[in-house]
């Protein structure tokens, strides 16, 4: 069988330390950093080392709320078919996933219960699916009460909130064009505390189930973009470690499903592809025990990965430079091929300005160390401090961050580090090498 | 005394759905099904590109994954004239026949035997005697070890002791129903967690064809996965010699798994053969898979699903299988929170509207029966009645027509447990029914399907794509097309209209609409609402612990996501909401 026994089995945090190895010495040494974080955090009181570990080793399998509120259920599927930490391990060994509608027993008002004791103790916020915030909160509602109402009575005490999949990231299918339910994704709801973004429409099993066993073997939030997704997943475009790349840069494309270049695996750029703007891990983990992936099965890239795609990204057939919401529709077919770099850097600034706004309101990724554990400093500062007025978002709602702190963007923030990226992304198209049609789009 | 109840949520489901009870004596007196969750995708596909389409609806449901997407493109394909070849189709009946075995073991362990099998119990279970209960009931399964069953009575073991019992915190493990001895628990929470397993993999064939699972890729006039054994690119004699594999696993779990588990509960749940009957009117065009561009009646595509014909059953007379009429179909809004300009009549789906008119109360709430309308979910119905759709439908249908078969496995087990077909109407004919798909579904994919499918291949047919329907420029100004298909939950049919390239008007019919659904003007219950309150002999021992109404409607497996409407009401706007 796959699934076995490992990971945390002892009681507490501190025996499954001591079982793995790890000396009280160097755990020690480890808090005494924490303790320095802390003191420096606005508002934490400082702490010694030894508190610190007290407070830590007697720590149990952490609690979970995993919510699902406007949604579809494709997250908690493909969250049943990741292959590296399996939920098995999740739901039986890694944590104690208390609320969770899909798979656990109780219903009615056992799992309200279940939820509401959950709720009252520190605990990891999981959360799939968006908040519809029309008309009072009609258009979903648990338990009689709305999705924004669970959301934030299981907010109040999470010490860290992942937003697992498109809808609780930005809104999804049900906030596209017109968003009838004004449905917003979680960090539209909880803004004093950090979220991390799975994104995807699903996001691929074994990224879901790797940010829970990230935070818990790190004790720490990963580190993400400025869309808040976790690095280690979310790093590079799926043009960057696409295994047709090389046709893209020999200039062989598919031109239509099905064709000779289709069956050779050329590249999907014609027939709509929107790889170049994606940023997922797809071409590298691939899906369902690395079976397959869009591309690999032929199809062009949707985009699932990047807010706002089905909107930005349809029609999906259509080239990406000529793609609505890029910002280049207008001129595309005239300036032709040479604007896949100019759409990839604008993709890059406009990421650039969101991190700025966002990157203080998170902090640093290592300001935020054992907050999955509910050490009591850890967490919970608050604090957001915004740089106001820092809207690169430019978009959907207009809405800024809505705190109105005032905070310093951190040295050397977001917007270089993706500005440099989307250069070299821009840099890597080579219009007059790679135009075969001439600058004619579809 | 009548007591009223409440139950939201339901777990174990996909999405919202909330069930608020009378009961008295002990026996449910009166019934209200309520689905809380509305995401208004009718508004959103509204003046897309047509093959963009699949994309936004397939999004209705990431447990139902594929079937919204294929409806979708082959009532796209029925409207624009778009002849994907065959190899494309029995790509797409490969694929709808793997999700519907994945999709019935995932019910049925996951999310509905918990309502049976006592997970507390099972640390009792001595692990020899679950092999020897399970060789005892016919179950040659390879997890059933003494070692694999000792393994998972110590997971129970110290998932008790830890006093941290994840997703079982607060089951209703104290209830004097339920009956299983701790070795079938035990048995039954090993195979809970081999079927977690066997789901991933049974999954892949789907993967190879789409790409990823949930939500995987199709294509209007086909689909995009080139296939040539000679090209490493493309789905290739590797790949085709996998799923082959994944094929042959998954008839062999079906088989020896869980048939045998689904026959031994409903055995020692006997009962439940005479509790949850819903109306005695069954609609299905087919067999699970099947599926139609247009209309099923006229329909000539060939499929590997057309051993049985479209019909409708009422009344329980199996004798008379009456033909299907897609003009008989309408949908009610009078207990949902839609208006329709008409007023309370009901509207064939060519003609639908959704027009929000919430009338509920602001949330939180306590109790939403007391008014004429508590849901987002239409009520369909079929020649004015209400009708069930889904497992229990076709597999009455197959044995109505005689389809050999169904009717070898179905008597095999009517015999087995000493029921009559008429008592299939019920919560325990719907697990039965569900079994008995599963292994017809398996069986089909590995004798029919998947080797046609190889056999053309052999042949040379490597053709998965039709490109002369591609370019909106080939498409006729205005056109309409309609498709049906039998998927896991039911009978789904898609609806679209198009105009100078866009969709103009859309909606799909879904099967648990067909059961969630509420009170129509007659006051006709829905089929959930007529399982649990409809002869008034419904079980419900401890209005705290509701395990029996639990059992009912799980038995259904309800998709509520699905429930709610993708339509288009013809451009018009959300109304405002009186709150």
């Amino acid at each position: 069988m796959a699934y076995k026994l490992d990971g945390w089995q002892d009681p507490t945090l501190g025996e499954n330390l001591a079982r793995a190895g790890i000396s009280r010495r160097d755990f020690l040494a480890y808090c005494g950093v924490l303790a320095g974080i802390f003191a420096v955090g606005a508002g934490a009181k400082p702490a010694r080392a030894e508190e610190i570990a007290d407070a830590l080793a007697a720590v149990r399998k952490p609690n979970v709320v995993w919510l699902q509120l406007q949604e579809c259920t494709g997250c908690m599927e493909s969250t049943l078919r990741s292959g590296g930490t399996t939920v098995e391990e999740v739901v039986l060994n890694l944590l104690s996933v208390n609320y969770n509608e899909l798979v656990m027993a109780a219903a009615g008002d056992a799992a309200n219960k279940a939820l509401a004791d959950t709720n009252a103790e520190d605990h990891i916020l999981v959360v799939n699916g968006s908040i519809p915030t029309k008309d009072g909160g009609i258009y979903c509602t648990i338990g009689g009460e709305s999705a924004e109402e669970v959301l934030r009575k299981s907010a109040e005490k999470a010490t860290a909130i992942l937003a697992v999949g498109a809808c609780a990231v930005w809104g999804s299918v049900q906030a596209s064009r017109p968003n009838p339910t004004g449905a917003v994704g979680v960090d539209e709801i909880i803004r004093d505390k950090p979220v991390i973004n799975v994104a995807g429409c699903p996001p691929i099993g074994e990224v879901i189930t790797a940010t829970v066993s990230y935070i818990l073997t790190h004790d720490a939030l990963p580190k993400t973009d400025a869309e808040g997704r976790p690095l280690f997943a979310y790093e590079q475009r799926i043009h960057d470690s696409c295994p047709r790349r090389a046709h893209y840069d020999a200039g062989q494309y598919v031109r239509s499903f099905d064709d000779e270049g289709a069956r050779a695996g050329w590249c999907l750029y014609e027939v709509g592809c929107k790889g170049p703007s994606t940023f997922s891990p797809c071409p590298i983990f691939q899906w369902n025990l690395h079976t397959s992936w869009p591309i690999g099965a032929g199809h062009p890239c949707i985009g699932c990965t990047e807010k706002d795609f089905f909107d930005r990204y349809t029609p999906f057939y259509q080239a990406l430079p000529d793609v609505r919401g890029l910002g280049v529709e207008a001129t595309a077919t005239k300036i032709g091929w040479g604007l896949v770099g100019a759409t990839v850097a604008g993709v890059g600034v406009h990421a650039g300005l969101t991190a700025l706004r966002r990157s203080a309101s998170r902090k640093a990724d290592a300001a935020e160390p054992l907050a999955a554990f509910g050490d009591p400093g850890a967490g919970r500062q608050g604090g957001c401090g915004c740089a106001g007025g820092q809207d690169g978002n430019g978009g959907r709602d207009g809405k800024d961050g809505g705190c109105g702190c005032k905070g310093e963007p951190p040295p050397g923030g977001g917007l270089g580090a993706v500005g440099d990226r989307a250069a070299s992304a821009a840099g890597g198209v080579d219009a007059t090498r790679r135009n075969p049609t001439g600058g004619e789009g579809l | 005394m009548a007591e009223r109840l409440v139950i939201d949520p339901i777990t174990r489901i996909e999405g919202h759905l909330r069930i608020e009870l009378e009961s008295d004596g002990g026996k449910i007196t009166k019934a209200w099904s309520e689905t809380t969750q509305f995401r208004g995708l009718e508004e959103i596909v509204q003046g897309r590109d047509p093959r963009d389409v699949w994309a936004f609806v397939q999004r209705i449901c990431g447990v139902c994954t594929s079937v919204h997407a294929i409806a979708s493109i082959v009532a796209v394909e029925n409207a624009i004239g778009a002849n994907p070849p065959e190899q494309a189709r029995l790509i797409r009946d490969m694929v709808l026949g793997s999700q519907e075995v994945q999709d019935h073991v995932i019910h049925f362990y996951h999310l509905h035997a918990l309502d049976f099998v006592n997970v507390a119990s099972a640390a009792q279970g001595d692990p020899q005697a679950a092999v020897d209960f399970a060789r005892a009931i016919g179950s040659t399964w390879k997890g059933n070890t003494l070692e694999r069953m000792t393994e998972v009575r110590d997971t129970v073991q110290s998932i008790l002791d830890s006093g941290q019992l994840s997703i079982f915190t607060g089951g209703y493990w104290g209830h004097p129903d339920y009956r299983l001895p701790p070795e079938a628990n035990l048995m039954a929470v090993a195979h809970y967690l081999d079927a977690l397993e066997f789901q991933r993999s049974m999954i892949r064939i789907g993967t190879v064809f789409g790409g990823k699972n949930p939500h995987p890729n199709f294509l209007v006039g086909g689909m995009a996965c080139s296939i040539d054994p000679n090209h490493t690119e493309s789905v290739n004699q590797v790949q085709v010699d996998q799923i082959g594999v994944w094929v042959a696993e998954s008839l062999e779990f079906v088989k020896s798994c869980y048939v045998p588990d689904a026959l031994a509960i409903a055995g020692v749940y006997k009962d439940y053969f005479d509790i949850g009957a819903a109306q005695d009117n069954y609609l299905a065009v087919g067999m699970a898979g099947a599926t139609f561009a247009g209309d099923p009646a006229t329909n000539e595509w060939p499929t590997a699903h057309t051993a049985i014909k479209p019909g409708v059953i009422f009344d329980g007379d199996l004798k008379t299988v009456h033909p299907f009429d897609p003009e008989k179909i309408e949908e009610w809004v009078h207990s949902a929170w839609y208006s329709y300009k008409g007023g309370d009549i009901g509207l064939k789906p060519s003609e639908g509207e959704t027009t929000v008119a919430y009338t509920g109360p602001k949330p939180p709430y306590e109790w939403l029966g007391d008014s004429d309308e508590y849901t987002w979910c239409k009520a369909p119905r079929y020649d004015g009645r209400a009708v069930q759709v889904g497992p229990l439908a076709r597999v009455v249908l197959a044995y109505a027509q005689g389809h050999p078969r169904t009717v070898e496995i179905v008597n095999g087990a009517m015999e087995q447990l000493g029921i009559t077909a008429a008592q299939l109407n019920s919560t325990g004919g719907r697990i039965l029914a569900r079994a008995v798909e599963c292994l017809t579904s398996a069986e089909i994919l590995a004798e029919t399907t998947f080797p046609t499918f190889v056999k053309n291949l052999k042949g040379g047919d490597i053709d998965v794509f039709d490109p002369t329907r591609w370019e909106p420029d080939s498409w006729p100004s205005e056109a309409s097309g309609m498709s049906f298909v039998e998927v896991a939950r039911g009978n789904l049919s898609h609806w679209v209209t198009i105009k100078d390239g866009k969709v103009s008007h859309y909606q799909a019919v879904v099967p648990t609409t067909w059961l969630a659904g509420g009170r129509d003007k007659d006051g006709q219950q829905g089929p959930y609402e007529e399982s649990l309150a409809g002869n008034g002999q419904h079980p419900l021992t401890d209005p705290a612990q509701p395990l029996e109404p639990l059992r009912t409607i799980h038995s259904f497996d309800p998709c509520m996501s699905c429930a709610v409407h993708v339509l288009d009401p013809n451009g018009h706007e959300l109304q405002a909401v009186e709150s």
